[in-house]
């Protein structure tokens, strides 16, 4: 998007694409106004990124939502998920403790993510990489203790229609919220490892334009805002 | 255009973020550990996740550096989400009430 040629009549423009924006809303006026393209110097990649995160909110909200409305509507105790999702350290028994440290884990991974981005624009190709990779190894990490999570549940006689703990919904909101999360960061741990792959080969050296790696961090980013709405509904209420 | 690409904060602003996201999150831990409950344990869980999520979003995503065209395009859609949820709140007594009714306790 950086520069398609303009159409005619386009270059008359009291605003040309390249100023920088007015304060306020102003600027958003004058950008949706001037029947050119809305998000000026917003490379497209970044733009449909977000555009795609944002139909990824309504997704992950309508789960919420179900979750939210089936809890304030059932008859019988929800199981107390300090309970359902302690860990017994040492002959101790800790609440949540499993939960807390995927989130130190998802959080971490962010930071990388964060500073990978910055190596890239400043075109350290090795540390940028290294960074990437770090954060897909973390977000294995995560996935990995998810899938402990699942199991120990699972073993406990947890399942989507019933669970010996206590309302029945329990089990279908769990798997379903934490299953969709957990593929999200799956498939995000691929997207960063074939992005870090294509940093190290020097393909964006060559075209000299690093904003894949920042697009692959919002994506990244995501799925650790998610994790912070689910910890914070799912777990903690 | 190369050189004029992409955004450039100092690594410390990151790790500055970091080490706050570590704070919240344990201060939203702690909210369980020593088993705070009713409204001071919802609000200290919504006052922290909201916090949290601003950071990651306006500081990790860049959002406080956009256009504010691109902002407003992304941040205001999801507020549709809050009449949705209004709604199903509302409803639900509604529903707890059949559910007793039609399928006893």
């Amino acid at each position: 998007m950086a520069s398609h040629p303009l159409a005619p009549g386009e270059s008359s423009s009291s605003n040309p694409p390249d100023s920088p924006p007015e304060p306020g809303w102003q600027g958003i006026a004058s950008d949706w106004a001037s029947d050119r393209e809305v998000f000026k110097q917003v490379p497209w990649g970044k733009a449909m990124m977000w555009i795609f995160l944002l139909s990824d909110t309504f997704i992950f909200t309508c789960f919420l939502t179900g979750y939210m409305s089936v809890r304030m509507t059932i008859t019988t105790a929800w199981p107390n998920p300090s309970e359902v999702f302690a860990l017994t350290i040492a002959g101790k028994e800790i609440p949540l403790i499993l939960i807390a440290i995927m989130t130190f884990v998802l959080i971490s991974s962010s930071g990388t993510m964060a500073m990978a981005v910055n190596f890239a624009y400043r075109r350290d190709r090795a540390k940028t990489a290294a960074l990437m990779l770090a954060t897909a190894a973390l977000g294995v990490a995560f996935v990995g203790m998810q899938a402990f999570e699942w199991t120990k549940l699972i073993a406990e006689g947890v399942r989507p229609w019933g669970n010996p703990m206590g309302a029945a919904q329990f089990g279908a909101s769990f798997f379903m919220i934490t299953g969709f999360h957990g593929l999200h960061v799956s498939i995000g741990a691929l997207y960063l490892s074939i992005v870090a792959l294509k940093v190290m080969r020097g393909d964006y050296e060559r075209s000299g334009n690093y904003q894949n790696v920042e697009i692959a961090g919002l994506y990244w980013h995501f799925v650790d805002l998610v994790w912070v709405f689910i910890f914070a509904f799912f777990y903690l209420w | 255009m190369a050189h004029a690409q992409g955004q450039q904060h100092p690594i410390s602003l990151y790790l500055k973020i970091w080490g706050l996201l570590f704070v919240l999150s344990t201060l939203s831990y702690l909210v369980d550990y020593f088993q705070f409950h009713g409204y001071l344990r919802w609000s200290l869980i919504i006052t922290f996740m909201l916090l949290k999520a601003g950071l990651i979003v306006s500081i990790f995503m860049h959002m406080a550096w956009e256009r504010l065209t691109m902002v407003y395009a992304i941040l205001l859609p999801p507020l549709c989400l809050l009449v949705l949820v209004g709604l199903m709140a509302t409803e639900a007594d509604y529903v707890f009430l059949s559910r007793v009714i039609s399928f006893g306790q």
